[in-house]
């Protein structure tokens, strides 16, 4: 080990609880605030401390949501950002898995085309196409609906790119013992495939399952009407909502709601989601 | 790049295929060549007709002062954006790798950032600006500095960017620890033995260890400053005061819905894939290099 300097101990300390305090100052300050009272949320400095109106606000925002924002119940909302996620992680799971299975286990004319085909999307994010991917969802009539919200993000280069890379590295010999034993390509991919990309899976389902949750262009465009509206999307509609009637305290509870799924996804699945994060990208 | 031992069910794969195949071509491909197509096109003001024009939307994008301002706006976001997350992220990890008791709990106490939505990282950052509320606000104004967002375009873009590196701090942080914990203690300890400072150290030796992870985090920087901050854009500031930060995915959304200029919309989309495919190339053109070298 390389000389201990306990001066250079103690400004790594000091440098990283300032870190974490800039990090947590703002997450902080809306929480705190999501607790108060209108009145003593205004009367400068804002309060630093909790103050007991936490289920009064908390209750309002989830039941009637926040006044003049143009937006409904939290709870509605928060069911629809769960559905979207939860359809666009294992959406994309699914479908990656199955095709990463045909380019890496068939040979077949075209894969190399469907490969490149696959890759191409990566490409192409929904901010570079928004109005003729809009005309399309317009068109299949799938505005104002779940499957407008989900399937058209389903598609993806990144998952499809990872099963396959740990596809390849499946010895060999279990396709041949499976194949030895009768096994067709189905029974293989259910009985021995999936159970090794298990880990993966787990990965790649925390990273998903925040994209999904985090959208906001995309529910944006597509959804007019109140019981498809997601809770991320709202955020705009709130920070206008407080020129109209300085609700901080209630926009406040709604940022908290709308933080806290992703954010204990991401805690308590640290391990994979550092997994995820780190194979995906690269 | 496939298995020595296959199947051989063809129909089988193309099945297996098919639902990853159908949406990419009705959802991705068929929409970009529709954006492509339309940005030679050009509607008449009531959308009754539409006459080929060529690179004419091209060249009146180019001859915008609008469109030129918003190129601008996004250099000047993304190269802040990309510069302070990617050095104070350095920053917090070599510290994370030096300190041997407690670096678990600073990481997870760093990461989780990550989760929260760049819209909603606007937000918090917007009640910590809000004239009236805001306590950053606050301690400005006790030191003479009037902070209104909604006025001055300077505090505006300053907002937007600190919300946006606030967000990508974590992201980045957690690429350098790995890269860090990656390079072997013999190297720096060799370094040591020889007399080396720990500033030498770090950028003689750690530093330039560290350039492919530097050179992939600037890339993927860049690429969410580009799209990922619509976000934060369009809920906190909605492009201004003026077109103090509209960036140009804000402008493609605003021109395309808000004011239905299809041909400039589609232009603009198609200028931004050329920039997507450019970035993209360069990251894999990198991957490729970093494997040769392992």
């Amino acid at each position: 080990m390389v000389e201990r300097r306990p001066l250079f101990d103690a400004i790594a300390h000091l440098t990283l609880v300032l870190g974490v305090v800039i990090v947590a100052l703002p997450i902080w300050i809306v929480l705190v605030t999501s607790t108060q009272r209108m009145e003593d949320v205004l009367s400068a400095p804002i309060p630093m401390w909790f103050g007991d109106r936490a289920i009064e606000n908390y209750t309002a925002v989830l039941g009637v949501g926040v006044q003049g924002s143009r937006t409904g119940p939290v709870a509605q909302m928060m069911l629809n950002s769960l559905i979207m996620a939860l359809a666009i992680a294992i959406g994309k799971i699914v479908i990656s898995l199955l095709s990463a299975f045909a380019i890496v286990y068939f040979r077949f004319p075209g894969r190399m085309l469907a490969f490149w085909t696959i890759f191409l999307t990566l490409m192409l994010p929904v901010e570079v196409r928004i109005l003729p991917t809009f005309e399309v969802v317009a068109n299949l009539g799938l505005l104002n609906s779940y499957l407008g919200l989900t399937v058209p993000l389903i598609a993806s280069a990144t998952a499809t790119f990872l099963f396959r890379q740990f596809f390849l590295t499946v010895p060999e010999e279990f396709t041949e013992a499976a194949r030895v034993d009768g096994a067709g390509p189905l029974r293989f991919f259910w009985w021995i495939l999936l159970p090794l990309s298990k880990t993966n899976i787990a990965a790649l389902f925390v990273i998903l399952f925040i994209y999904g949750w985090n959208q906001y262009l995309w529910p944006l465009l597509i959804t007019t009407e109140e019981r498809y509206q997601t809770i991320v999307m709202t955020m705009q509609r709130l920070v206008e909502a407080t020129d109209a009637a300085p609700e901080f305290h209630l926009v406040a509870a709604v940022a908290m709601l709308a933080m806290l799924p992703p954010v204990l996804v991401v805690v308590l699945m640290q391990r994979w989601f550092v997994k995820g994060l780190t194979e995906t990208e690269k | 790049m496939h298995k020595r031992v296959t199947f051989r069910e063809r129909w089988l794969a193309y099945v297996l295929l098919a639902p990853q195949l159908a949406i990419t071509l009705v959802f991705f491909i068929w929409p970009a060549s529709q954006a492509l197509w339309q940005s030679v096109l050009q509607q008449d003001p009531f959308g009754l007709s539409t006459r080929f024009v060529g690179l004419e939307n091209f060249a009146r994008l180019f001859a915008d002062p609008l469109y030129l301002n918003a190129v601008r706006v996004t250099l000047v976001f993304s190269v802040s954006v990309a510069a302070s997350g990617i050095a104070l992220a350095l920053l917090l990890a070599v510290m994370a790798d030096h300190v041997l008791k407690g670096a678990a709990v600073y990481k997870t106490l760093l990461i989780w950032p990550y989760a929260v939505a760049p819209a909603i990282a606007g937000l918090l950052w917007f009640f910590m600006f809000h004239p009236t509320i805001g306590i950053l606000a606050w301690l400005l104004r006790r030191g003479g500095i009037v902070w209104n967002h909604e006025l001055d375009g300077g505090q505006a873009m300053l907002l937007v960017i600190i919300a946006a590196t606030w967000k990508q701090i974590s992201y980045n942080f957690l690429f350098f620890l790995a890269g860090l914990q990656a390079i072997p203690r013999s190297l720096i300890e060799a370094a040591a033995i020889d007399g080396a400072s720990p500033a030498q150290r770090f950028w003689k030796i750690v530093f330039p260890l560290l350039s492919p992870t530097t050179f992939f985090l600037v890339v993927v920087n860049v690429v969410y400053v580009f799209f990922d901050t619509f976000g934060i854009v369009h809920a906190v500031t909605e492009g201004g005061p003026g077109q103090d930060t509209t960036i140009l995915v804000y402008k493609v959304f605003k021109d395309g819905f808000i004011a239905l200029d299809l041909g400039g919309s589609a232009a603009q989309s198609v200028i931004l894939l050329a920039i997507v495919i450019l970035l993209t190339v360069v990251q894999f053109r990198f991957i490729e290099r970093r494997v040769q070298y392992a």
